[in-house]
């Protein structure tokens, strides 16, 4: 029953997708009401997830939909629940800021936009619930090609396109390795239903082989290093809510089916196998938040953010796959966990942040950090809305951001007991990184949101931004609701996911308290915390002192120009710019960045300061790769010759070839 | 949970709230003694904040809510994190709710809330101050995260006063990988505090300034709030220390007023010797140019994830 409302559900989404055909010029019929039906959608989509989670049961469904005698499997477990409430509960949120966006005359008309944006959400839900191999690859190739057209939107301005066709690039090639992955995993019984591919019995050597393509091609969906060369690139150039969609949701399809196929389908993992992507993890982790730091447009410097996180997940991933694959299931769980957390805070606080400079955006036009400033006391709502996001993200307790570190630090310590003596000693490593990625990514923040909202207006301009509509400032809302939410109730989600860990390991994390406010998930060790008790604490002592303080010193606050050490004349240019905020982490980690740099002479009459980071993987691997693909392809030319008499003898050497192989087997 | 575990709990807050200015008080009389300067008193800090507080407040003119909030938070924080760590007792009513890594994570909680508060205001030397401050703390955090780690990987568990309990058991030696974690966490508790060699507590020269520079635009309460954050700081990172690497006269156990006796006074005396340790290092070493800060903070680090290393290898 859950399964067939959720197909409803996800038919209902096409459906308000072709309806904005109707009236394809209407911002109010798209944007007052589509969108909010839309969003309506979502949140009743995460709600049968959430009815399903807690049942915890499987329900199976086979429609006769598709090429004939190819009917499309569908199925409802834990694992794809999980996923589903993720996907509806945060694209209520974006479809609603989404429908007080977008405005005509940017680019695609408001009803395309429409058809596309919810054809992606489709599409997204289709992945979940994919059964088999043929509508897995159908619903994940709709999903790149609807978030492709969202992405080039604005398709007049050549970035934009070139952006768009990095990421079909890499959706593809990840596509093609997915493709191969299903095609090892059916182990030569030609049966494309997930249910043969659990059957099927791998050698050790081919099930190693589909885990690492799957890697491959779900790592490229998700942004793994060094995979991720296209979120840099498209998530600036794709308007705020879509970017939000993908970096929040569609990132996650990825991890959803790394954990299908690792987890699920290819039985019980090798322990080894979880290094890899640990690895790659912890890579990425570092990688991803580097970046991040020293970037000027803020879209990029989140969509870096989001690589930073993908990192976590994936780290996440490979300790679950290391623990499970050593047989110590309970501590395997407890990294699942961790991991799944972390995708669902990330679903929220990036969509959040990223609707956030979606504001931003549309309220001064400009992208570049340098251009903007002070914009709290212009724009409240998104600026107040926006720091729970920036301080989830930054990893602070008691916001969610904080409960997934936890818990993957929390197994991280289990590590000692692993039987892998070479393991053991890489582990501390990984946590260091871990610890590091989690501070850099503080810093990160502070940047990002001392840049863009605090201080004085970098540009005259700022004065006239305005905050943003009713309908963004509920989406908003909603997102921060829910990083206040998944960061106050870790013990009632934990509680949930309990069902996604016994049906993937095969094992609870037992809570050790009989406090419902206190998470001691570890088992054996005394450990807990309690982040509502936590956050009581804090706001009585710091009411208590803000009364006492005002109680006992009844002096007036009187307002005056800024002291700045007696120095007069303060101007804006004087504050940190986005380059110099980020200045310490280009100066150590210089090795890591291309930079390119244009310093003024000292007799310039108009100085002029400019640089240029570059990934240095670019020149590293992929110029050199996009070189031989075009020799590679040049020297196949030579067969093109274009006359008809040439492409004949073509055929009729093929034919002697077939005849000859024919005759002597 | 018994009375006089919430005894225990009020008190340690209560003692960390009146001894943080006397611990910042005695360092600058020891730090005196040893340059042959005549000392301030040792009350110095408290008619400061006395003085600060009943002063009208001034605060710039295009200055957001956020820059009034965060003294507050500030110094609620710290005040909760001496609530946290097991300074006398370790049956400690709150602590269930926060272990180590949420310790970690509410200073790191202070520090955006001080560096936006910072940044808050635009001018030139806060936005210094704040950068300067998260170059500190990327560093500076993850290194005290790998430092509980190690004493978190002896006793099993990241809540401190478990670790405390089981290292006031053991024998008396410290085993090598908390060894190089003290290391660590000396060099760590520098620059977190602001001491020499990493910032100057006592310059108001703007170009070396870290801790000053961002809460130049504060005064009287706001700038009090602030200062007795510092020293609240201060004393809990020594207080980590205690718990970590010398647990010896905390009262562990469900105790009486007699095992507090006992723990009072040994606190004070740890707090008088580090005082002391404390000012010999800030007198022996010289200011660091800020760029060389890194490296100071990466050997740390390096040290810490070395201390793990070890503890791994030797197996405890």
């Amino acid at each position: 029953m859950l399964l067939l409302g959720c197909v409803a559900l996800l038919l209902g989404w096409a459906g308000i997708g072709f309806a904005g055909l109707l009236r394809p010029r209407s911002v109010f019929f798209t944007g007052r009401i589509l969108f909010p039906l839309g969003a309506l959608l979502g949140l009743a989509l995460a709600a049968l997830g959430a009815a399903s989670l807690a049942g915890g049961g499987i329900e199976r469904l086979v429609l006769p939909l598709g090429l004939p005698g190819l009917p499309m499997h569908l199925r409802l477990d834990p694992l794809s629940s999980v996923f589903l409430v993720l996907l509806g509960a945060s694209s209520g949120g974006i479809s609603l800021f989404a429908g007080g966006y977008f405005r005509a005359g940017e680019g695609t008309a408001p009803g395309l936009l429409c058809l596309q944006y919810h054809l992606f959400l489709a599409s997204m839900g289709w992945v979940l619930i994919a059964d088999d191999a043929y509508s897995f690859l159908v619903a994940w190739e709709l999903m790149a090609l609807s978030s492709y057209f969202l992405v080039v939107t604005q398709h007049r301005i050549p970035e934009i396109r070139r952006a768009g066709f990095l990421y079909l690039l890499m959706a593809h090639v990840g596509a093609i390795c997915l493709l191969l992955c299903f095609g090892v995993m059916q182990g030569g019984s030609w049966l494309f239903t997930f249910h043969a591919m659990r059957a099927a019995h791998l050698s050790p050597g081919w099930a190693s082989a589909a885990f690492l393509l799957a890697l491959v091609g779900f790592g490229a969906k998700a942004g793994l290093v060094p995979l991720h060369v296209w979120l840099p690139e498209a998530h600036p150039a794709a308007p705020s809510p879509v970017s939000a969609l993908m970096s929040g949701v569609m990132l996650k399809t990825a991890v959803y089916g790394m954990l299908r196929v690792g987890l699920d389908l290819l039985g019980r993992p090798v322990w080894w196998w979880g290094l890899v992507p640990l690895i790659l993890g912890l890579f990425t982790i570092f990688y991803g938040v580097l970046f991040a730091a020293v970037q000027t447009d803020m879209k990029r410097l989140l969509a870096y953010s989001s690589v930073e996180n993908i990192g976590i997940v994936f780290t996440g991933i490979g300790l679950t796959i290391v623990f499970a694959g050593s047989g110590m299931r309970v501590v395997a769980a407890l990294a699942l966990l961790a991991t799944l957390y972390h995708c669902l805070n990330h679903a929220f606080m990036k969509s959040l942040l990223f609707l956030g400079t979606g504001s931003v955006l549309h309220a001064t036009g400009e992208r570049n950090l340098g251009r903007l400033g002070g914009l709290i006391h212009r724009m409240p709502w998104v600026a107040w809305l926006t720091l729970i996001g920036t301080l989830a993200i930054a990893g602070l307790p008691p916001l969610n951001g904080f409960v997934s570190e936890w818990l993957l630090l929390q197994s991280f310590l289990f590590a000692d007991h692993l039987p892998h003596a070479f393991v053991n000693l890489l582990i501390p490593m990984g946590m260091a990184l871990v610890a590091l990625g989690a501070a850099l990514a503080g810093y990160v923040m502070v940047k990002f949101y001392g840049v863009i909202f605090l201080g004085q207006p970098r540009e005259a301009s700022l004065a006239h931004a305005h905050d943003c509509g009713w309908l963004e400032r509920i989406g908003l809302a909603w997102l921060a609701l829910g990083c206040l939410a998944l960061g106050l109730a870790p013990l009632q989600v934990i509680g949930a996911l309990g069902a996604v860990t016994r049906q993937l390991i095969g094992a609870v994390v037992p809570q050790a308290s009989a406090h419902w406010w206190l998470l001691a998930p570890v088992p054996g060790r005394p450990v807990s915390y309690g982040p509502v008790v936590f956050l009581t604490a804090t706001l009585a002592v710091v009411l208590l002192t803000a009364l006492l303080v005002r109680l006992t010193y009844r002096q007036r606050v009187r307002r005056a120009p800024a002291w700045d050490c007696g120095f007069g004349a303060l101007t804006p240019r004087m504050q940190d710019t986005a380059e110099g905020f980020g200045q310490p982490i280009r100066h150590l980690f210089q090795s890591f960045f291309d930079i390119e740099r244009e310093l003024p002479a000292p007799a310039d009459r108009a100085p002029r300061y400019r640089i240029a980071i570059r990934e240095r993987i670019w020149k590293l691997l992929y110029e050199p790769l996009s070189g031989a693909v075009e020799r590679l392809a040049n020297a196949a030319a030579r067969v093109q010759q274009g006359r008809i008499s040439v492409y004949l003898l073509y055929s009729f050497a093929t034919l002697l070839v077939l005849l000859a192989v024919a005759l002597l087997s | 949970m018994s009375v006089t575990d919430w005894i225990t709990q009020v008190l340690e807050v209560v003692v960390a709230l009146a001894a943080a200015p006397a611990l910042l008080g005695w360092l600058n009389q020891c730090r005196a003694w040893l340059q042959n300067r005549r000392a301030p008193s040792l009350w110095l800090p408290y008619r400061n904040l006395r003085k600060l507080f009943h002063k009208e407040a001034v605060i710039a003119e295009n200055a957001s809510p956020l820059f009034r909030i965060a003294p507050y938070v500030v110094f609620g924080s710290m005040v909760l994190a001496a609530g946290i760590i097991p300074s006398m007792g370790t049956r400690l009513p709150l602590v269930v709710s926060a272990d180590a890594i949420a310790l970690v994570g509410l200073f790191a909680a202070a520090r955006v809330f001080m560096t936006l508060a910072a940044m808050d205001v635009g001018t030139a030397f806060g936005t210094l101050g704040a950068r300067r401050e998260m170059m500190v703390g990327f560093l500076a955090e993850p290194a005290l995260l790998m430092v509980i780690f190690v004493a978190s990987l002896i006793s099993s568990s990241t809540a401190l006063p478990v670790i405390t309990e089981h290292l006031a058991s053991g024998h008396l030696g410290l085993s090598p990988g908390l060894a190089f974690s003290a290391v660590a966490f000396v060099l760590v508790l520098l620059a977190e505090n602001a001491r020499i060699p990493v910032d100057n507590p006592a310059t108001h020269l703007e170009l070396t300034m870290i801790h000053e520079a961002m809460v130049l635009e504060y005064s009287a309460r706001h700038l009090a709030l602030m200062e007795w954050a510092a020293q609240l700081k201060l004393f809990n990172y020594v207080c980590i220390g205690f718990a970590l690497f010398l647990p010896w006269g905390v009262a562990t156990g469900h105790i009486g007023p007699v095992g507090l006796l006992v723990a009072i006074p040994a606190l004070a005396v740890k707090l008088a010797a580090a005082g002391a340790g404390l000012a010999l290092i800030e007198t022996v070493s010289a200011k660091m140019r800020v760029m060389r800060i890194p490296e100071f903070l990466g050997t740390a680090f390096l040290f810490a994830v070395l201390g793990l290393l070890v503890h791994v290898l030797l197996g405890a």
